[in-house]
């Protein structure tokens, strides 16, 4: 029999305001088990822990149910509380009677009685609970980061500058991400490509970062400390070692002259030829061979690039190679693009060359883009004299059509530009239609003001309903004034659309992959909200960029290196604890039908011949062993045994049954 | 029927099995019994009629633990188990000498004692035998069908080929004419009350006597659940206990995936409860949402409950 | 337990939650109290892959008059694949049930995310609403039914 104490917090009022925690310890002390009961008014304070430690010592208790928040809150606090006081910290369980009782019901009867039930459920289970010991696992030290763009940039700098070797694995081509489009970036104005380019540059250089460009995730599996990656590189059809960029392939490839593929990284503005690098400071500097568009593999013929190739880099035979590399910790810094704007005919932005987004007017507007920085209308190659920008294009929408969430990015971004036509053209006239002005971060305020006080940016309170190509080749604006009250028609000469964000396609199958959280919005989820922002629940998964939410460049790079700073904690162990709730197979039960094995998603099950002994049994039999390294405690092989053999430890049949027994009784 | 006899005589003789393991008269003559022949000499017991419905299979979890190879005559439905029993590694295919024997049905004697009472003799009913089978009772003959008095399962056999065996013995006969799940569906179409009714009624006959956890191939858990301290699910003694109350669900439950459909354990259940109507609705549902299964067909098949896509429907949802 | 002093049905309804979505959300609702009847009361699991038919048979015949099981959403399951389990085994166990007679919607399963707070909230007063209109559980007590 165990000998069990029992806590019921307070937690000021949070629990004693609704549940009459006196009660509870009245009607929990004569409970099978307990020696001793007690409330205080903050169990997880250190006088509450104290108190704790206190009572185990001289009760002699073997095991500790507290009633509190919870366990995702503070059962570690009282796991470690309980080793202090030298009880295994596995004799502990929480009643959770706060997130799940005192502040979600009303009466304080109702709310009472439900406390001492699972208050009983606690003790119940704790009755059978057993001494488990923590083992421990080794960690490879190297990390991986998916996603080249600046949130993985910063985020394999900050590790590798901390001594760690360091895999970026990047789908396009090159690194950059989404910030290589850009031409400047606010609020300082400086241009994107200036202080990218650097970061990209030395990332090719570390020598603790590897870069797997043109390549993607294929597979993932293993733990915290010891994950197995299957990463694919694609096949270039350019040998890297002998490449020296010179650009001759580019230039001479027929389909670029024909202009019939067009450019991603222009924003199908401008095309590109079917061998090419995606911009003029690509890392690594060496062009791609898009198969698809190419003639050669369409048709066989041409092969003018591996003709003409100085360095003969060209190599048509080449394969895609799968590299399998083992990494302590993943990090995941897949970033974002804009949302598929099919669905806001209404914009016109399908119809008309001159609705453009965001990002395209980005492009449009650098140097090295499609119109060598000149702001021209895509139709006639005419300078637009009146521009109008509509914010919130598919954000902060309350039905299906967009995102629910405000993409953050966007208000800034649209003074920034409004700013830069006005200060390029004074004479364009520039009009914005807003619903908010989200300007919070330092120095964004006083940014958005320059445009509308210096630079007279002509900022109006009132949504668009329509976009209308007139014949002219002009648009008319359909809009509301909201401050002055009446409805608006524009013409004008350019509509840009900001556009709301979305995690780039593909992040989906790498969560799965990871057995990362992720919402219904495809952000991956974070451990805590407020105070784990950069590590997803699953452990040696963490989060860096847009990946987690819409975030501007300031914030990226500020979590890159939260999340770098989480990596290099766990790279610097050499061990970690492993959960000791695990599955144990009992071979007096085990009939070795292998159907735990079949439901094992970490292969943690074999088969071995083991002599068993016991009550009137003594063969040889096939039983089932679990490697305590590989499982993770799921309880799926406990499920499936029938004939109750596997058990899981911490979660066993006994102390489940018997939860359900106080439960209903 | 000697011809069987004079080949696992044969087998005997010539060393290739060590023991023979078929049925052998019992006390009446309605009720063979499965054993073990270890010479010919003992074989002169061996019978093999249309009242052996036993599934050997079961009992070669033990006989091919012994030394020497042990022949095992097997009707169709009978290997479908014993595939299942390999696959869960349970029986050591390289012990085991399997005789696929031909089967024309299995005759029920619950139905034949229904008319006749007293009875004496039965002749009639060899595998290679007549149409009609005689009775003799002490108040007379009797002669029926053999085809009137099949037992319940041979409805919906499942076929006459036999799924794995050595080498074959006799002539089979599909028994089927009704639709496998046809009693399944007359039960789903009733109301939810009308069908409380009727399994109420069936399972209060239940005294808990386990014949058919015991005869069932796939209950060959090493220890049962039901004998296992870590549910609380072993009290038999204790008439209250949950174990008593939901045997049967969780029995159907434990064994699904793995059922083959041999009828054993409406056979031997001593009440005449339809058990097999648990078993055969699971078998239904697995058809209708995982893909049609057959358990035992295929020894490399992943069983429906260890497997899954991603479209699985949602529980609930009727499909 | 069953009747309150009102003389108001209040039914047992026994929640398995799986420790890594559904019952964070079920934190979640907590912290933005969103309530729910405390008829309902939760068992932490690791997976809802950890649920076995005989612990909701179980509670049942314990005297619960309802039983929800709540896991992550199909493709998200921290442990990658046990909520695929868990949704074909409470599929045949749920069909079974309604088979022998017990009443639908007595037994229910809901994919949950740890960010869904409001889902869980709403989900479980649904559910509480529907187990007190099909009333107290008699049906799923013994199954040999003897009267």
């Amino acid at each position: 029999m165990q000998r069990i104490g029992v806590f019921v917090c307070h937690c000021g009022s949070n629990i004693a305001a609704t549940v009459d925690v006196k009660k509870v310890v009245e009607l929990v002390r004569y409970e099978p088990g307990v020696v001793f009961a007690d409330d205080y008014m903050y169990m997880c304070s250190e006088a509450g822990q104290e108190k704790i430690i206190e009572a185990i010592k001289e009760n002699k208790l073997t095991g500790l149910v507290i009633c509190s928040c919870s366990p995702r809150m503070h059962e570690k606090t009282f796991r470690a509380c309980a080793e202090k006081a030298g009880l295994n910290p596995y004799m502990v369980e929480i009643a959770n009677i706060r997130e799940q009782c005192s502040w979600i019901h009303k009466d304080r009867e109702e709310a009472t009685e439900k406390a001492v039930i699972l208050a009983r459920a606690a003790i119940a289970k704790v009755n059978l609970n057993t001494p488990l010991q923590e083992g421990e696992s080794p960690v490879i030290k190297r990390a991986l980061v998916i996603g080249g763009g600046i949130a993985g940039i910063q985020t394999a700098l900050d590790i590798a500058d901390a001594g760690y070797p360091v895999d970026i694995v990047e789908r396009e081509p090159s690194i950059g991400g989404r910030m290589s489009q850009f031409d400047k970036t606010f609020p300082t104005l400086d241009c994107a490509s200036c202080i990218l380019t650097p970061k990209m540059v030395e990332v090719n250089q570390h020598p603790n970062i590897t870069l797997y460009t043109y390549s993607e995730v294929e597979g993932v599996s293993g733990y915290v400390g010891n994950f197995e990656v299957q990463i694919k590189k694609k096949a270039r059809s350019v040998d890297m070692a002998a490449c020296t960029g010179c650009g001759e392939c580019q230039a001479k490839c027929p389909l670029g002259k024909m202009g019939k593929i067009p450019s991603e990284f222009d924003r199908g503005l401008k095309n590109r030829p079917a061998i090419y690098m995606p911009f003029a400071q690509a890392v690594p500097a060496v062009p791609v061979i898009d198969r698809e568009n190419c003639t050669y593999f369409k048709t066989g013929k041409c092969g003018v690039c591996a003709k003409i190739c100085p360095s003969k880099a060209i190599n048509y035979e080449q394969e895609d190679e799968i590299v399998t590399e083992k990494y302590g910790a993943i990090v995941v810094a897949t970033g974002f693009d804009i949302i598929n704007l099919d669905k806001y005919g209404e914009y016109a932005y399908n119809e008309s060359p001159d609705v453009i987004t965001s990002i395209e007017l980005e492009r449009l507007m650098n140097a090295a883009g499609p119109t060598g920085g000149h702001l021209e209308r895509m139709s006639d190659h005419k300078q637009p004299k009146d521009i109008v920008f509509i914010q919130c294009v598919g954000s902060r929408c309350d039905d299906e059509k967009g995102k629910p969430y405000c993409s953050k990015v966007c208000c800034m971004y649209t003074a920034k530009h409004a700013m830069l036509i006005k200060d390029h053209w004074p004479d364009t006239n520039v009009t914005v239609f807003y619903i908010d002005v989200r300007t919070p971060g330092k120095n964004f305020d006083e940014f958005y003001r320059r445009a509308v006080e210096q630079y007279h940016v002509n900022y109006i309170k009132g949504q668009v309903g329509k976009v209308i190509p007139q014949p002219d080749g002009s648009l008319m604006v359909q809009g509301v004034d909201l401050l002055d009250n009446k409805q608006i028609m524009k013409k004008t000469d350019m509509v840009v659309l900001a556009a709301a964000i979305e995690p780039n396609k593909g992040v989906r199958k790498i969560a799965t992959m990871l057995t990362a959280s992720i919402d219904n919005n495809d952000f991956l989820t974070e451990a805590h909200a407020k105070l784990r922002p950069v590590e997803s629940p699953t452990a040696g998964i963490f989060l860096s960029g847009m990946a987690q939410g819409p975030k501007d460049i300031p914030e990226t790079v500020s979590q890159a290196g939260a999340a770098a700073v989480k990596v290099v904690g766990l790279l610097a162990k050499d061990k970690l604890k492993t959960n000791p709730c695990t599955a144990k197979c009992d071979p007096m039960f085990c009939n070795g039908c292998s159907t735990c094995a079949n439901v094992c998603p970490y292969g943690a099950i074999t088969y071995e011949d083991q002599l068993v002994r016991g009550p009137g049994v003594n063969e040889t039999r096939r039983v089932a062993i679990v490697n305590i390294a590989l499982c993770q405690g799921c309880g799926a092989c406990t499920t499936a045994c029938p004939s109750g053999a596997m058990d899981l430890q911490g979660f066993s049949n006994r102390q489940i049954t018997t939860e359900v027994d106080a439960i209903c009784q | 029927m000697q011809g069987l006899i004079d080949r696992l005589t044969a087998l005997l003789n010539d060393g290739t099995v060590a023991r023979v393991l078929g049925w052998k008269k019992g006390d009446m003559p309605y009720d063979p019994e499965p054993a073990i022949f270890n010479s010919a000499e003992e074989l002169k017991d061996f019978v093999y009629d249309g009242f052996c419905g036993a599934n050997l299979s079961k009992m070669m979890i033990e006989a091919t633990k012994l030394e020497g190879k042990t022949a095992v005559c097997l009707k169709p439905c009978d290997t479908y188990s014993f595939n299942q029993l390999i696959r869960e590694h349970r029986v050591n295919r390289d012990n085991a000498y399997i005789i696929g024997v031909g089967c024309r049905g299995k005759l029920d004697i619950g139905k034949i004692k229904k008319d006749a009472k007293g009875i004496t003799e039965i002749s009639g009913t060899e595998l290679d035998g007549q149409e009609k089978v005689t009775i003799k009772t002490i108040y007379g003959d009797k002669e029926i069908n053999y085809t009137d008095a099949l037992l319940g399962r041979c409805h919906v056999c499942k076929g006459k080929e036999h799924m794995i065996a050595d080498e074959t013995w006799g002539e089979s006969k599909d028994t089927a004419d009704q639709e496998r799940f046809e009693e399944v569906q007359k039960l789903e179409a009733m109301t939810a009350e009308e069908r409380f009714e009727f399994f109420k009624n069936e399972l209060s006959k239940c005294i808990r006597c386990n014949a058919c956890r015991n005869v069932c191939p796939a209950c060959s858990c090493r220890k049962c659940v039901f004998d296992n301290t870590k549910f609380d699910a072993q009290q038999k003694a204790n008439v209250d206990s949950f174990e008593e109350k939901m045997f049967h669900i969780i029995r159907a439950f434990h064994v699904a995936g793995r059922c083959t459909d041999c009828g054993e354990c409406s056979r031997v259940c001593p009440e005449g409860i339809p058990l097999h109507l648990f078993n055969r609705k699971f078998i239904k549902d697995i058809d209708k949402y995982y893909g049609e299964f057959q358990a035992g067909k295929d020894p490399e098949a992943q069983s429906p409950l260890t497997d899954f896509t991603f479209e699985d429907i949602e529980p609930g949802e009727r499909g | 337990m069953s009747v309150n002093e009102n003389g108001e049905f209040r039914p047992l309804i026994v929640a398995f939650c799986c420790n890594w979505c559904s019952y964070a959300g079920a934190d979640l609702a907590g912290s933005s109290r969103l309530s729910y009847p405390a008829d309902v009361k939760i068992i932490r699991v690791p997976c809802s892959g950890r649920v076995n038919p005989m612990f909701i048979l179980r509670a049942f015949e314990r005297g619960a008059d309802g039983v929800i099981i709540c896991g992550c959403h199909p493709g998200d399951c921290h442990y990658s694949t046990g909520n695929y389990y868990a949704r074909r085994r409470m599929t045949l166990l749920f069909s079974m049930l309604d088979y022998i007679g017990v009443e639908n919607g007595r037994t229910r399963v809901e994919w949950c995310s740890a960010a869904e707070g409001a889902k869980f909230s709403k989900t479980m007063n649904e559910f509480c609403e529907k187990i007190a209109s099909l009333g107290k559980n008699v049906r799923l007590g013994d199954l040999r039914c003897k009267d």
